[in-house]
């Protein structure tokens, strides 16, 4: 009954319909109208390569790819690192564990909600919280969401504050790790330091992997912190891509221009996750190889 | 025993109760480390949401005036402000629409998700694999690239300024995230029950129903949870698709009376962001510990 194709397909149709219509024929679509110059209400027009010639030369989107790519640079090895980190520290025997899980996954949860980048912006304004307690314990303030040189901070911390989807893949990983192993090295007098680094993270590294490959397609394609807690400002130290792409197309209707922008984006996500798939042949251990074989 | 242990050297026999009194000090000392870490860890994760609480009770000269949680009289004008909105519709209003988006979506992925999730996970059919690898690569697509066609295809079709742009696509497991945690969550459950219900004379649709589903409710649980908060959290859909304001969720109308009330309202844009969080709170830890678990049991394990 296992076999039953025509079942089995039937049941899987929804996917087909779905992947062709919202997915692929969208995919083909934008890039097909990245060539074009298309203003909703009149046909668009051939335009080869003109829009991405225009980006090359587009000071705005210049500053948005540098943006995104600072954004991501600082966002994403931070996010995961944290995960990790906050994975190990909870995987192990202790009393309470349920409440430490839950509280470090509900800002996940909530963290791309409208209500949490209100909350943010107030815990990072001139007179919020986060100074409140620079002061407390003497510092000076620092104006945060005022400051180029410190805006960019406040959206990378929303975005490493939601590490907790990749903490509970990292928990689930860590806790396949054979206790046997750390028991031989114990026995060999391994420090927890190098326990973690010669045992923990060589036999993860498919699953640090999958989390950096997920978060580099999230941190490119953030938009909520930005939008609300900086709106792209100062200066545009934080109007990264995806705000760009969204004006563009969204309130100026320029949907060529944006379709090319966004394919670009895609190229650029597209040639880090080649270059993590590429580089991790290197670094990234399947420890299930031989049984895959059998 | 005894007379070999009174022949030992006192002296020695103290060192070794030094040596064992020290390894227990040591690991105190570690879950003590343990604890601390955990706890700060949890501080900084939880204070900026409790402090909201705390805030949303506050004048606005307060809300900027101490970090700490208590308000100096508990204050609940800021609520009655937010909730009436600066609009000619109260938050009650916005709530329902929200709900009018999150219940029917829920509805058709939770149906379209276990259909496909079945499929894959107990069928062989003609492309499985490669419709299978299609789904992963999906889930790593930048959604961001499929928005200004999908526009296109929903202002062909004459839905804009309605909900069927976010509520269309999901009956179609489009949310292939959820898909995957279904096909991980089945490949973990034996198929004994279901051989023992075939040779009774299940069919594939009986099977599905009587036996399936019941083994798959807690992955059906976590697909709820999540679908309802990130409907709730999404704000990038409506923006695009709605521009009525009388069907504005409450993401939209929160943002909406940031933007009005810039600088001068402050505690009642807090105070209805707490009651925007709620429902999504309230959710998270009614179903946490289901949903902890199968999102962990998603991640990639064979």
């Amino acid at each position: 009954m296992y076999e039953n194709r025509r079942v089995g397909f039937l049941f899987a149709l929804p996917f087909v319909l779905g992947v062709l219509g919202f997915k692929l024929f969208p995919f083909v679509m934008s890039f097909a109208l990245s060539f074009s110059q298309f203003e909703v209400f009149r046909p668009p027009q051939f335009v080869g390569l003109d829009n991405y010639a225009q980006l090359a030369q587009d000071p705005s989107f210049h500053s948005a790819m540098g943006a995104t790519l600072w954004f991501v640079a600082l966002a994403v090895p931070l996010r995961v690192g944290f995960a990790l980190l906050v994975a190990h520290v909870l995987n192990y025997k202790l009393r309470g564990i349920g409440f430490f899980r839950a509280a470090f996954y509900l800002p996940s949860i909530l963290g791309g909600s409208i209500a949490v980048a209100v909350l943010w912006r107030f815990i990072f304004a001139r007179n919020g919280l986060v100074n409140q307690v620079l002061a407390a314990i003497g510092l000076e303030p620092v104006m945060w969401l005022a400051d180029e040189q410190h805006a960019m901070w406040t959206i990378v911390l929303l975005f490493t504050w939601q590490f907790g989807s990749s903490m509970v893949i990292f928990l689930a990983a860590l806790q396949n790790v054979p206790t046997s192993l750390y028991e031989a090295a114990e026995l060999d007098g391994a420090s927890k330091w190098q326990q973690f680094w010669r045992i923990t993270v060589p036999l993860i590294t498919p699953v640090i992997f999958f989390n950096l490959i997920m978060q580099l397609v999230h941190g490119f394609q953030e938009f909520n912190g930005p939008y609300m807690v900086t709106e792209g400002g100062p200066l545009q130290s934080t109007y990264l891509l995806s705000l760009y792409i969204y004006e563009e197309s969204f309130r100026y209707f320029n949907l060529g221009y944006g379709a090319a922008m966004s394919w670009v984006m895609f190229a650029v996500v597209g040639a880090f996750s080649a270059i993590s798939f590429w580089s991790s042949r290197y670094w990234v251990f399947y420890a299930g190889e031989k049984e895959r074989a059998k | 025993m005894s007379s070999s242990l009174d022949a030992l050297d006192p002296a020695a026999l103290q060192l070794g109760r030094l040596e064992a009194a020290r390894t227990r000090r040591k690991a105190h000392l570690q879950l003590a480390l343990r604890y601390l870490i955990l706890g700060a860890v949890s501080v900084l994760m939880l204070y900026p949401i409790v402090w909201l609480v705390g805030a949303s009770f506050k004048s606005n000269a307060e809300i900027f005036g101490s970090a700490g949680f208590w308000p100096s009289s508990w204050n609940v004008e800021s609520y009655v402000k937010g909730w009436k909105t600066s609009t000619e519709y109260t938050f009650a209003t916005y709530f329902l629409n929200s709900f009018l988006i999150a219940i029917p979506r829920i509805v058709v992925t939770v149906v379209s998700c276990v259909l496909v999730a079945y499929a894959f996970a107990r069928f062989e059919f003609w492309g499985r694999k490669t419709l299978f690898s299609i789904m992963v690569a999906t889930m790593m697509l930048p959604h961001v690239i499929l928005r200004i066609p999908q526009y296109l295809m929903f202002r062909e079709f004459g839905w804009l300024d309605s909900y069927l742009p976010i509520i269309v696509p999901s009956a179609f497991a489009t949310d292939t995230f959820f898909v995957f945690m279904l096909v991980q969550f089945l490949r973990g459950i034996p198929r004994d029950m279901e051989e023992a219900a075939v040779i009774d004379g299940c069919n594939p649709l009986q099977l599905l129903w009587h036996v399936v589903v019941p083994m798959l409710k807690p992955a059906i649980v976590s697909v709820i949870v999540f679908q309802f908060i990130w409907t709730m959290n999404d704000f990038m859909s409506p923006l695009i698709y709605l521009s009525t304001v009388a069907k504005y969720p409450v993401s939209l109308a929160l943002k909406m009376s940031i933007g009005a009330t810039e600088e001068v309202e402050w505690a009642s844009a807090i105070a209805i962001s707490v009651v925007a969080l709620l429902p999504s709170v309230a959710v998270f830890f009614a179903a946490q510990r289901h949903f902890i678990d199968s999102a962990a049991s998603s991640g990639i394990k064979g």
